[in-house]
């Protein structure tokens, strides 16, 4: 199969969670879209690798993962401190700092 | 029997040679990398009342030990080439990246003063981050007195993650360069001790905001190997002139050029990438402000001119539209918002969009005077904008002990505390390029390089805006020292013997590099017959490929 179809589903998927941060409200949806995001990245590096025949792709996507867990560690301590303060993970009321 | 039919030549030989590292070259990465990872053993098996004494000085001696291992790194480089690569050319040894990672760890080491500050037992940060902010159980950790002297090794991974994005040779150091700068970040922006739900507030958009740009950062990078099968720079520049790996593969680079360059203008903060900063620098505890405005501007801007000047320095009639519509946007929106603020912080942050756009306008240029005038620039704002936030956390309500921020409240300071009131104007002179300030000099050098390249229209509108901006600054000196002081006037503290010292550093920087700034900008970059170039590339010989 041709691996330029994966590259268009890579984009696809890609799509779908960056329209996830910006529609949806809940602070830890909004998280799983930008990991949905770096998963898409993940099969474009590893589709190109396919076609370019050299693993430097595959190489990266691993990095990406590591990279990837460490942001889940440092995102979900920071959503639930401010949810044990608000008691909500909704990103609108998290307001305060505007003008 | 099973026949030998592979003869030796044709069994694929698997090497497992350890990798030849040159120690020497990458020791001021080591040391820093170092003393974060001892400081988290500090955390674990140092007594709770010693902890904070042994983490600055271990922080300020890392620190700076750093800094010389770089400036005896600047005599060393070869007198042929540009400079050297490391650890497999992932990462660069060339005068750009040194001087950014210089400049880097002097800024970082006036902000660790600022953040180690402390008045009776009370810094910048928060007793105890994890409990609810007014609840019983915060007070007790008040009572207590505990601290989160995690802060000390944040910043040190923060401050390696600068350094690497300066020198990174490829994309993937390059990426987890961001990630290591940016994830401390994160957290240091939500421990703020006083109004804790702006800063958590700070620190869940910051965050939201962050990953979401590396993503797109990420995605560029996908594009971009896929044109050009790797994500070496100097392969990427390569292919750039010569056409990449895949038949018709021009969009796919211009896809990657955008979208690498959205990642890398949204940790600059320009126009329009730039909704995080005022809620951030307002948020955030503000000597980490101060790191975040100064550390942070200079290495995002190191990691963007290697990016669009090395890796897509043959595609520059490509990304150059781009810029220029960004810069303008910039330098416009910014500075009628900033007309605007009443808060100071946010005016400082709205202040800084304004100057990303400025050092834009050098980046267009795509030329030696253009990255000269870009290094200066960010050296001379580094300096001063560490500075001003060091004012604004001597400023303190009447009640509560919370910073001031309100401008109305900043009246009439002039007269009761004339040195600090002088500091700050002075320093708002620089941001807004009076002569014999370091501001005025950085100016002139960006916008000389912009008209030489052609960019005139880009200049004007550069210069329209400093006259707005020039505005308002002037406005709050005005407001210091010709108004009555307000009815709810705040309390002024005396600056202590570290934040003392970093306004002073910022007073000294500001003026020296306005009055001799020679030395420093004759320095910058290799002389002009080795740096012309072909019309639509950058010259070679400026950067290490």
């Amino acid at each position: 199969m041709d691996p330029m179809n994966y590259i268009v589903l890579a984009a696809i998927v890609f799509t779908i969670g960056a329209v996830g941060v910006l529609v949806r409200r809940n602070a830890i949806i909004v998280f799983m879209c930008v990991e949905l995001m770096l998963n898409a990245c993940n099969l474009a590096f590893v589709a190109f690798s396919r076609m370019h025949g050299g693993i430097e792709g595959q190489v990266i996507a691993f990095f990406v993962m590591v990279v990837a867990a460490a942001e889940v560690v440092v995102g979900l301590a920071i959503i639930m401190q401010i949810f044990r303060t608000r008691r909500s993970a909704s990103i609108d009321d998290a307001n305060l700092l505007k003008n | 029997m099973i026949p030998l039919s592979l003869s030796e030549a044709q069994t694929p030989t698997v090497t497992t040679q350890a990798p030849d590292l040159d120690y020497g070259l990458l020791s001021p990465l080591l040391v820093v990398f170092a003393v974060g990872v001892l400081g988290v053993l500090v955390e674990a098996f140092v007594s709770p009342q010693r902890r904070r004494i042994t983490q600055l000085v271990l922080a300020l001696l890392g620190i700076g030990a750093a800094f010389v291992l770089t400036v005896v790194q600047v005599g060393a480089l070869p007198a042929e080439g540009a400079g050297l690569t490391v650890a497999f050319a992932t990462l660069v040894v060339d005068r750009p990246a040194l001087f950014f990672q210089g400049v880097i760890l002097v800024l970082a080491l006036v902000s660790l003063l600022l953040i180690a500050e402390d008045r009776d037992g009370e810094g910048a940060f928060t007793a105890q981050a994890a409990a609810v902010p007014g609840s019983e159980e915060e007070r007790a950790h008040i009572l207590a007195g505990t601290r989160h002297t995690e802060v000390y090794p944040l910043v040190m991974f923060a401050v390696l993650g600068m350094q690497l994005f300066t020198a990174a040779n490829d994309f993937l150091t390059m990426f987890i360069a961001l990630e290591v700068m940016s994830l401390p970040l994160y957290l240091l922006c939500g421990l703020a001790r006083r109004r804790r739900l702006f800063s958590q507030e700070a620190a869940l958009k910051y965050f939201i905001l962050g990953a979401f740009s590396s993503a797109f950062f990420l995605f560029g990078i996908a594009m971009v190997y896929g044109y050009a099968g790797s994500v070496n720079f100097a392969d990427i520049n390569r292919a750039g002139s010569e056409g990449g790996l895949i038949e018709g593969g021009g969009p796919l680079l211009l896809a990657g050029i955008a979208l690498v360059g959205v990642g890398l203008l949204f940790k600059v903060g320009t126009v329009p990438f730039h909704n995080w900063k005022p809620d951030v620098y307002q948020g955030a505890p503000t000597p980490v402000t101060a790191l975040m405005a100064s550390g942070t501007l200079v290495a995002a801007f190191g990691a963007l001119l290697r990016v669009f000047y090395v890796a897509f320095g043959a595609s520059v009639e490509q990304w150059r539209p781009m810029l220029w519509v960004v810069a303008i946007l910039t330098m416009v929106v910014a500075a009628v918002i900033a007309v605007t603020q009443r808060d100071i912080k946010r005016l400082l942050a709205y202040s800084s969009v304004v100057h990303a756009g400025f050092i834009l306008t050098a980046v267009v240029a795509a030329s030696a005077d253009g990255l000269a005038g870009a290094m200066f620039y960010l050296a001379a704002y580094g300096f001063t904008t560490v500075g001003a936030f060091a004012v604004v956390t001597l400023v303190r309500n009447p009640e509560g002990g919370a910073e001031a921020g309100d401008l109305t409240q900043w009246a009439g300071l002039g007269r009761t505390s004339p040195l600090l009131a002088a500091s700050l104007g002075l320093f708002l002179l620089a941001f807004a390029g009076i002569p014999l300030t370091s501001g005025f000099i950085g100016k002139f050098a960006v916008f000389e390089a912009a008209v030489a390249a052609g960019a005139t229209p880009l200049v004007v509108v550069g210069v329209l805006s400093s006259a707005v901006t020039a505005f308002f600054y002037v406005r709050i000196i005005v407001l210091m020292f010709f108004a009555e002081p307000a009815e709810n006037a705040p309390r002024v503290l005396r600056p202590g013997a570290l934040t003392g010292t970093v306004v002073g550093v910022g007073v000294a920087a500001t003026l020296l590099l306005g009055v001799f700034p020679g030395p420093v900008l004759d320095n910058l970059v290799p002389q002009p017959e080795e740096t012309t170039a072909a019309e639509g590339t950058v010259p070679e010989a400026l950067f290490m490929r």
